[in-house]
């Protein structure tokens, strides 16, 4: 028995058993490989190709037809029309802001969820944060409707200590949308500190450090590349964010709400391809920083 | 453990409060489903079941419903199939592609979602000549879900390993035979895991789909989203959403009882 299976990972495969599906390993991945990339690369890769494409062409303002005229115009008129300047730069400060106060909202939360926790507090705080993932998106952007609304709950509450809700407005949007994307900051946080194994916490303890001081020189280095993980959700998630927007915003815009005007009641397909290039060239920037920090193998 | 009493307190309250903060607005929306009012004032100066019925009969809301279940289902079948070939593809081969082929496949989840569902419409419509509708939304869905159950398969073979496939092949087991009999069967719980992340992905996704959908076909979300700014619907609306909120428990049940595989390849939206 013992010997039976000892040798049998060292036997080579005898020549001439089974297809040429398991004798040729590279066969094997080729075709295993190929409807995927055929899929993803016709329906997706020549997809955004041709975007690009089409953003160097133009509209006719008459006839709506597009032209294909080569014209680097979209990507001027993208820098010269002050609104568009204004909405894209607005669009990456408002993702910005709604990364940072989820980082600073996940961090005791994960903290709290690895190294205080009970076992059984630790699962059933993984459900009640994965329970609002499930729950429409549509749905929580809606409930902060709700809660906004002249005489809402916000008002209700605040009242006794003469708070008043902000009203539907770019408060509001970001306020909603660092709800929305909580709990993708939460969960890569908290699988980062468990990994933090806890006599890393005690030799600080012995070296003298008390308790903030560890958590500012040991945990917080080592939940970095956590941290960047989640950012990289919630930073991308706000920056193509239109619906939640068009919900709690008023009528504030934001780059979505310019790519989706131009695509549909403003038909300028070619100018909406030019200013979604805007979201692409920022994340390649981020994700190319976060590289840096090792965050991609946290994700 | 160093951290003080003083400090794990503190954590606890914080915990504490920001869970209070992720679920009043969902409470919220559950009230309100029961709200008197039509403009949702609060505290509600009534309470009533008649916006439930009313909601339940809603030929819209069914019929968005139903469309949402079968675009979910059929591209939750195309992720299934293109996902697992994928993750089948990329194990144990160190060829200089896999990271462009992980890239790939992460990609159209990665970028925000108005490129996807941009570059999608301008492919069907301008590039293929499509009319936009169902069709179109299935294919959209599916680019965007295969990352689920790619992860998924990937995790599990990684733990797996390759030794009883390589015990089934030494006692003369074809390729076929062996995925049918030794590694369909270690996948099936990852399967399912990813499965249900890309019918849940799928159900919920409105971004893309506003770009994918055209004006004759209606999801859920979409049907939602139309309806939130009508006051005679919001009520409506409201028992939709409530609705949703209880659903949801619905896959954390399912998951939990998936193993921990599922917890932590959420992560990926």
């Amino acid at each position: 028995m013992a010997t039976s299976t000892a040798s049998a990972p060292a036997r080579a495969p005898r020549p001439g058993r089974g297809s040429l599906l398991s004798r040729s390993e590279g066969a094997r991945t080729g075709l295993l490989l190929l409807p995927p990339m055929l899929w993803l690369g016709v329906a997706y890769l020549a997809a955004l190709g041709a975007l690009f494409i089409t953003s160097l062409w133009s509209q006719n303002d008459f006839t709506g037809e597009i032209e294909r005229i080569w014209s680097f115009d979209n990507y001027r008129q993208m820098w010269e029309v002050p609104v568009y300047r204004t909405i894209a730069f607005r669009t990456i400060g408002i993702a910005a802001l709604v990364t940072v106060i989820d980082a600073v909202l996940a961090f005791p939360v994960a903290l709290f969820m690895a190294k205080v926790a009970s076992p059984r507090t630790q699962r059933l705080m993984v459900i009640a944060v994965l329970m609002p993932l499930w729950a429409s998106y549509l749905v929580k952007a809606y409930a902060w409707r709700g809660m906004f609304s002249e005489g809402g709950l916000i008002d209700w509450a605040g009242a006794p200590f003469g708070i008043q809700s902000p009203g539907y407005g770019l408060t509001a949007t970001t306020i909603t949308l660092a709800y929305l994307w909580l709990p993708y900051m939460i969960l890569p946080i908290y699988a980062g500190l468990e990994r933090v194994p806890d006599s890393l916490f005690e030799a600080s303890g012995d070296l003298g450090a008390g308790s903030v001081t560890t958590i500012r020189r040991v945990v917080l280095p080592m939940a970095f590349p956590a941290i960047v993980a989640g950012s990289i959700f919630t930073f991308s998630l706000s920056l193509g964010d239109y619906i939640a927007v068009q919900i709690v915003g008023g009528t504030s815009q934001l780059l979505g709400n310019v790519v989706y005007t131009n695509v549909g009641s403003a038909n300028n397909l070619p100018f909406a391809a030019a200013y979604a290039t805007i979201p692409v060239v920022v994340m390649v920037l981020y994700l190319a920083a976060a590289r840096r920090t090792g965050a991609l193998e946290n994700l | 453990m160093t951290l003080n009493r003083r400090l794990k307190a503190a954590l606890t309250v914080l915990t504490g409060v920001v869970l209070v903060a992720v679920y009043v607005p969902l409470a919220l929306v559950m009230v309100n489903s029961f709200n008197v009012s039509r403009t949702f004032v609060w505290p509600p100066p009534g309470l009533t079941l008649h916006w439930w019925k009313v909601a339940f009969h809603s030929a819209g809301a069914r019929h968005a419903l139903l469309v949402s279940i079968e675009v979910a289902l059929l591209a939750t079948v195309v992720a299934l199939v293109l996902g697992t070939l994928a993750g089948l593809g990329l194990r144990r081969t160190r060829f200089y592609g896999r990271h462009v082929v992980s890239l790939l496949i992460i990609l159209p989840i990665a970028l925000p979602g108005i490129v996807t569902g941009i570059a999608l419409n301008n492919a069907f419509r301008t590039m293929l000549g499509l009319d936009l509708g169902f069709f179109t939304i299935v294919v959209a869905h599916a680019t965007f879900c295969i990352v689920t159950v790619f992860n998924n398969v990937q995790a599990r073979l990684q733990r797996v390993g390759a030794s009883l496939e390589q015990a089934s092949a030494d006692l003369g087991a074809g390729p076929f035979t062996t995925f049918r009999l030794v590694t369909f069967p270690m996948l099936r719980s990852a399967l399912l895991a990813g499965a249900l992340l890309a019918f849940g992905l799928s159900f919920d996704e409105i971004v893309v789909t506003t770009f994918t959908a055209g004006p004759q076909v209606q999801t859920l979300p979409i049907w939602i989203f139309q309806n939130l700014f009508r006051p005679n619907q919001a009520p409506v609306v409201n028992v939709v959403a409530a609705t949703l909120v209880l659903l949801s428990a619905v896959p954390i049940y399912l998951a939990q009882r998936l193993s921990g595989d599922v917890v932590t390849s959420t992560a990926t939206p």
